[in-house]
């Protein structure tokens, strides 16, 4: 393959890469005072230009660099999913952060930088590719999250992500290095080909746990989430919205690839460590998101709880399960946006407010944002009819097709104890004494946001769902 | 690769016949001295509890010794990825510690000292 053929399969990143360098240096040319909305709205046009490519290019696999990028239906699945999600979340910074920390040229940047090596990331088919795309986006989201460097908070929560982050590198890498010694390549078919199993090299399978290890960090899956709730909570509410969303979907389709694309054979060895992961991430976030009373906290706990239900489909292993792996994934990046776009919009005098208790009776001060909200935290709980029913169903029923019942029984039973703290906000919401009032001023394009989030979780995921089904199945069939 | 192998066995019992203590350093070695390293690393991030200047290094001693593991495997493959593969982890290390220590910076700006026993403003 030539060079120009090479370059043209990762033409949306490159398109990226070189408008991202415009716009840092346009910005630095501004100096400090550029602090229009300029950039930010460039930097949408960039990430919705990149989903247009990403669209145009149908799902025609490819292989690019001697292999070291694949592009097929999966990753244009995803990249679209990456690409959209980024883009809303610096639509909701813009008109989040009136006062200014979040108004610096290179916030938007970062995240099209961000959004770049996620991209790369769902596209890696060999372990030097996976490692430094990850590191791509990594070391962007530890800027992010220590973006407003004038608190004490988010440095703080900037400080945590990177060391547990280099942690979790650190980890992934080391089974990298020994997944490559004991196979012999870093390129997933080669390694696929050499994994059949246990029998094949212990070695193999001990770089196998490592690696798993360290993707469990970046998705955030028990009992290697603990950084979540405190980057949550520290990082600045833009940044976390954008934490919750992206990299969630594009660390869970690199997990898939690298699973199911350099260890298909082996999926005896991996599938009790992904079972057990995604137990334990359903239970931890099921569990210590009761005691919560930070939104952001508790939104924390409810996305490590989601990736474990996202983990369910995964340890099936199946087309089925990848294919349901990346609907739970869509319906949970929607979710997320809208409800994060409702956190963003609790506003009072002085500042914004992040305990629960302020939405106290939100639905006699404000029933627009009530019925939003409600809706979105009982599509979170996974009542049907909502989108969030449906994403676990697809994956529970990928469980049961391969026989882990139990998986899916316990998976049941934790979202019910889920949905009592997702109800319970829904109850305070409704039937509590109300707290003043939230400030309108400023909010129109969140309020948007939230209620196209709403709307896609109630009446309109009934119409998209046969859609979006087909779309991942086709996008998972080209995994296997 | 055989004939430098059968080489240095051949100078090893040399050595051991005149009584110089001898030994073939194999891939095993290699390994456990990165396994070692990366385990020191490693504690080093959870055992510390004074300062995080402690931790950056931690996590450089752990990528390094990812990269003894790589060369090892490389030269005992006889093939040149595993190599390829040190360098970027040698570049990523730089630009991470140079991020790091930017976020370290920010940090000691707002408090005023580095001790990870104080890290503590988010708690359940």
């Amino acid at each position: 393959m030539t060079l120009l053929a090479d370059l043209g399969a990762l033409l949306p990143e490159i398109a990226l890469v070189i408008g991202a360098v415009a716009l840092l240096t346009y910005g630095v040319f501004q100096g400090e005072e550029s602090r229009d909305d300029l950039v930010s709205i460039l930097c949408v046009g960039l990430l919705l230009g990149a989903v247009a490519l990403v669209a145009s290019t149908g799902g025609a696999a490819a292989a690019a660099f001697d292999g070291a990028f694949r592009i097929d239906a999966f990753s244009q699945f995803s990249k679209a999913i990456i690409f959209g999600a980024a883009a809303f979340a610096i639509l909701m910074s813009a008109d989040a952060s009136p006062t200014g920390a979040l108004k610096r040229f290179e916030y938007p940047v970062l995240i099209v930088l961000a959004s770049v090596g996620m991209s790369l990331m769902v596209s890696a088919n060999d372990l030097i590719a996976l490692y430094m795309s990850i590191e791509t986006q990594s070391l962007a989201l530890y800027v992010l999250a220590a973006f407003n460097r004038d608190s004490r908070r988010s440095t703080e929560a900037g400080l945590k992500y990177f060391v547990l982050g280099a942690l979790s590198s650190g980890l992934l890498l080391y089974g990298a290095s020994l997944v490559y010694g004991f196979a012999g390549s870093t390129s997933f078919p080669a390694i696929a080909a050499v994994a059949t199993g246990p029998a094949a090299s212990p070695g193999l399978v001990v770089g196998l746990v490592f690696v798993i290890c360290g993707l469990a960090f970046k998705v955030s899956a028990a009992p290697f989430h603990m950084w979540t709730p405190d980057v949550y909570e520290g990082a600045p509410t833009p940044v976390t919205a954008f934490f919750a969303a992206a990299p969630k979907v594009a660390a869970m389709a690199l997990f898939a690839r690298a699973l199911v694309g350099a260890f298909p054979e082996a999926v005896a060895d991996w599938r009790p460590v992904i079972a057990m992961i995604a137990v334990a991430s359903m239970a931890v976030g099921s569990v210590s998101a009761i005691v919560q009373t930070n939104i952001k906290r508790l939104l924390a706990y409810s996305s490590i709880g989601h990736m474990g239900f996202a983990l369910v489909g995964l340890a099936a292993g199946t087309e089925d399960g990848v294919a349901g792996v990346l609907i739970y994934m869509s319906i949970y990046v929607v979710m997320t946006v809208g409800s994060f776009a409702c956190v963003l919009m609790m506003r009072r005098q002085g500042g914004r407010t992040e305990n629960i208790s302020d939405l106290s009776g939100l639905a006699t001060t404000d029933k627009g944002l009530a019925l939003i909200l409600g809706v979105l935290l009982f599509s979170l709980a996974g009542v049907p009819p909502t989108g969030g029913f449906f994403g676990k169903l697809f994956v529970f029923a990928a469980a049961v097709e391969t026989g882990m019942i139990w998986l899916a029984v316990v998976g049941v039973l934790m979202s019910a104890i889920a949905a009592f703290y997702y109800l319970r906000i829904v109850k305070i919401i409704w039937f509590d004494d109300a707290a003043p009032a939230f400030l309108r001023e400023g909010g129109a394009r969140l309020g948007l946001i939230a209620s196209l989030a709403a709307a896609l979780m109630l009446p309109g995921l009934l119409f998209l769902i046969a859609p979006l089904q087909a779309a991942a199945n086709t996008a998972a069939a080209s995994l296997f | 690769m055989d004939l430098r192998l059968a080489a240095a066995r051949h100078a090893a019992s040399a050595g051991r016949a005149k009584g110089i203590y001898a030994m073939d350093i194999g891939l095993g070695h290699y390994l456990s001295v990165g396994a070692i390293l990366f385990a020191v690393g490693m504690a080093g991030i959870f055992l510390n509890r004074k300062n995080v200047i402690v931790i950056l290094m931690s996590i450089e001693l752990m990528l390094l010794s990812v990269n003894i593991n790589f060369v090892a495997f490389s030269q005992f493959l006889g093939d040149l990825t595993g190599q390829v593969f040190a360098f970027m982890v040698l570049t990523v290390a730089a630009a991470e510690a140079a991020i790091g220590l930017a976020i370290l910076v920010a940090y000691f700006r707002n408090r005023g000292d580095i001790s990870v026993d104080d890290a503590n403003l988010m708690k359940n």
